[in-house]
């Protein structure tokens, strides 16, 4: 109980979030599972893309393409040679890692400018590139997924709490949660301990962390592999939770998507990734719908918006996150939650009343 | 425990916020999903932004007309409802779309969703949920044919295969000796066409001397139209959307090639003829086929239909009249109509699918003269006849009759 009293409030709220998760689908409709698992496994290829580009300083703008090559090695393993999809899940993470290990190679000899090019055109050869072996990915025509029932004992266990059994949409809810909850634990771990110290001091001062013997070149193509194995996992659920994958599914926009997800949730942070992947994926959605649906805004600018899609939320949001809260969401949450406990305990009470910094999450 | 209480009861009343909010939408009792005595509700998804975007206005004007039928009254007493998700031609967004508009909408019938890969993405789950999945905005000769297999599902416009045959029989009749080079999108739309010309030409098909395709993706087609100039093409097809045609037009011009040009129907309205001219394309020798009136064309100044589709799309603040995409909306918006109105009181999916799949036999006053919109128990094919027309400057010419390819795709 002691231990318990003494955990940080993070640690409770960590709590919180997962129970929540848990808890969701049984109040919201199975469509809208659906879009929540959208969110979940585009927070898992965020996290990939933030240990690159916050722990390690590395530029991805091709995360998307990873995320093709996990949806395809799945979809290829399960369609074609019959495999029960959830073994293709780790098969497509592993080897989307090891592309990403061995793409990693060529492009540390980048600088981060050029590197950012390089990986740009990855993700536009993508979808072309899938195009070429057709008899292999389907081509053109892509790939039809059938979406897997939930077992036996998660449909009853399901229908128990909320009275309907449970829909493959919602078991597809559970299975990138659960997926999420593993890889973040895994990011917590990584970040925490030796590697997570190596690539902060490279991302810091790459001739400082080479003078203290942090092994550059290994720890930059480490964190290109394991952001490559996440962006794999991502992308074989992705295409499970879609059920039909083809090549103009991962055009350039989703790698944009990724990294303003994770500009939006905070780099460097392991929450982030959750909370800039449930902006990005439900803003263009909600933004296309809502609005043309308010009469107050002018027809001329609510059509501009319609057709330029997406790309004016995400450029307004950008915009104000750079001026407001240049660390991210979280950045903000943080500063919000100090002015808080500043107010509450008056100036005078522990010194400053700030929280000491944490050297984690720096 | 003390400190933690407040914060977690805080957290609690925002979950239980949070789930109210997110609340399921309860299913009432109809006789069918999306119709109530008074209402009708149909779902559509459509490139409203992206590289297709020019299609958006489409999902408008078939609103426009079911504003102006509600207006008379709408269908049998009920009202149509019409709801327009933009999937931005990207199949991926299609799918959670669709799935929104059939679970959490409730809509009766999908109608005229656009796009080949984005409406091939969706089939399946329609088919299963036995949705229909009617007048998909997009000839690929596949949701017309393979009708066997998927029974929701049915194409309106000529197929792609049947629109290229037409082009096959101009060249063989006016071009005999043209060689051929073919820019085409990279996917079925693309290569739809592509297997209706080669299958056309027949053994002739060796007259294709060239062919080069693009992805949607790309910026533009400047190196196709370069290399299809280089194997000494002297007749080039056109098998693009709006704004890749725009481009190719222009394209060709600014290489100084003067290939007799065939252009494919879903690029051909007569403002964006003009928008290529206005970036320089000098539009020289340009074949197309119509099956539509055309809203700029002056004959059809007093025609019944052409008054209609004026009235008609005055609903529609955004949209240009003289756009021949909204004339399609209209269009494929009155067999929609059509089909509802047979069906009449019975108005069940199953019946409304069977009118539309064998029971179609209508004349569309905003279709070219003479065009029949029908189906039968063993033809899905709403409409096969297309006129030849050819670019005199400013507007489209028909030339000849009407060609009916009816039953030359198997």
């Amino acid at each position: 109980m002691s231990r318990l009293r003494g955990a940080p409030p993070r640690y409770w709220l960590v709590v919180i979030v997962v129970v929540f998760f848990l808890g969701f689908p049984t109040v919201i409709t199975s469509f809208q599972a659906s879009l929540w698992a959208q969110a979940l496994i585009l927070a898992i290829a965020i996290m990939g893309l933030n240990i690159l580009v916050g722990y390690s300083g590395q530029l991805s703008l091709g995360h998307g393409a990873f995320m093709a090559l996990g949806a395809y090695t799945s979809a290829i393993l399960a369609h074609r040679y019959k495999m029960d999809y959830l073994l293709t899940i780790p098969i497509a993470a592993l080897f989307t890692g090891l592309v990403g290990f061995l793409f990693g190679i060529p492009a540390l000899r980048l600088s981060p400018l050029y590197l950012a090019l390089a990986t740009f055109a990855l993700a536009v050869v993508t979808p072309s590139l899938i195009k070429r072996p057709d008899k292999l990915t389907g081509g053109v025509q892509g790939i039809i997924l059938i979406q897997p029932d939930p077992p036996g004992i998660a449909r009853d266990a399901f229908a128990t709490v909320t009275g309907t059994p449970m829909t493959s949409d919602q078991w597809i809810y559970y299975i990138s949660l659960a997926c999420v909850l593993v890889l973040f634990w895994v990011a917590w771990n990584l970040v925490r301990h030796r590697p997570g110290r190596a690539m902060r001091a490279l991302r810091d001062g790459e001739v400082a962390a080479a003078a203290s013997g942090v092994n550059i070149a290994g720890f930059k193509t480490l964190a290109f592999g394991i952001s490559a194995f996440y962006a794999g996992t991502a992308g074989s659920l992705f295409a499970l939770a879609t059920g039909f994958i083809s090549p103009d599914a991962f055009p350039v926009s989703l790698s944009i998507q990724l990294l303003v997800g994770a500009v939006v949730g905070g780099l460097a942070s392991i929450p982030g990734p959750l909370l800039g992947a449930i902006f990005a994926y439900f803003l263009p959605i909600e933004s296309n719908q809502w609005v043309p649906s308010q009469s107050w805004i002018p027809d001329q600018i609510a059509s501009t918006v319609k057709n330029a899609g997406p790309a004016v939320s995400y450029g307004v949001l950008l915009i104000l996150i750079m001026i407001f809260a240049p660390n991210g969401l979280v950045g903000l949450a943080r500063r919000g939650y100090e002015l808080l406990q500043k107010r509450l305990r008056g100036t005078n009470d522990r010194e400053t009343g700030q929280l000491p910094p944490d050297p984690q999450t720096v | 425990m003390g400190r933690i209480a407040p914060r977690l009861a805080a957290v609690a009343a925002f979950m239980v916020t949070l789930a109210a909010c997110g609340g399921g939408t309860g299913s009432s009792a109809q006789t069918d999903v999306g119709v109530t005595s008074t209402s009708i509700l149909l779902g559509n998804t459509i490139a409203q932004s992206g590289a297709a975007a020019a299609y958006g206005t489409i999902g408008n004007a078939e609103l426009a007309y079911f504003t102006y039928i509600n207006s008379q009254g709408g269908v049998n007493g009920r009202k149509i409802n019409f709801k327009i998700l933009d999937d931005a031609y990207n199949p991926a967004q299609t799918v959670p779309l669709t799935k929104q508009l059939v679970e959490q909408d409730q809509v009766f019938a999908m109608f005229s969703g656009l796009g080949t890969q984005a409406q091939t993405s969706v089939r399946e789950y329609l088919n299963a949920k036995k949705v229909p999945q009617l007048f998909v905005a997009t000839g690929a000769t596949t949701f017309n044919k393979d009708f066997g297999s998927n029974q929701w599902t049915l194409g309106w416009q000529p197929p792609y295969q049947g629109e290229a045959h037409i082009y096959a029989k101009d060249v063989l009749a006016n071009h005999a000796n043209a060689k051929i080079g073919v820019l085409y999108q990279n996917d079925d739309y693309g290569q739809d066409y592509l297997k209706g010309l080669k299958d056309g030409l027949g053994d002739k098909s060796s007259m294709i001397v060239g062919s080069e395709s693009y992805d949607v993706t790309a910026a533009n087609t400047a190196a196709q139209l370069t290399k299809l100039k280089a194997t000494g093409a002297d007749t080039l097809f056109i098998f693009a959307t709006p704004g890749f045609t725009i481009k190719s037009l222009v394209t060709v011009t600014l290489l100084h090639w003067e290939p007799a040009i065939y252009l494919n129907s879903v690029s051909n309205p007569q403002v964006y003829m003009g928008i290529a001219a206005k970036s320089g394309a000098a539009n020289k020798n340009v074949t197309s086929v119509g099956y539509l009136k055309d809203p700029t064309d002056p004959q059809w100044a007093n025609d019944e239909g052409m008054k209609l589709y004026k009235t008609v799309i005055a609903n529609c603040a955004t949209c240009k009249p003289e756009d021949g995409f909204n004339l399609y909306g209209v269009a494929v918006a009155y067999t929609m109509v059509d089909v509802l109105k047979q069906a009449g009181s019975n108005m069940t999916r199953a019946n409304v699918m069977k009118i539309a799949s064998s029971q179609l036999n209508e004349t569309n006053p905003f279709a070219l003269p003479g065009v029949k919109v029908q189906t039968t128990s063993s033809d899905h094919f709403p409409i096969m006849q297309e006129q030849v027309i050819t670019w005199a400057g400013t507007g489209w010419k028909l030339q000849g009759s009407l060609i009916d390819e009816r039953g030359t795709i198997k």
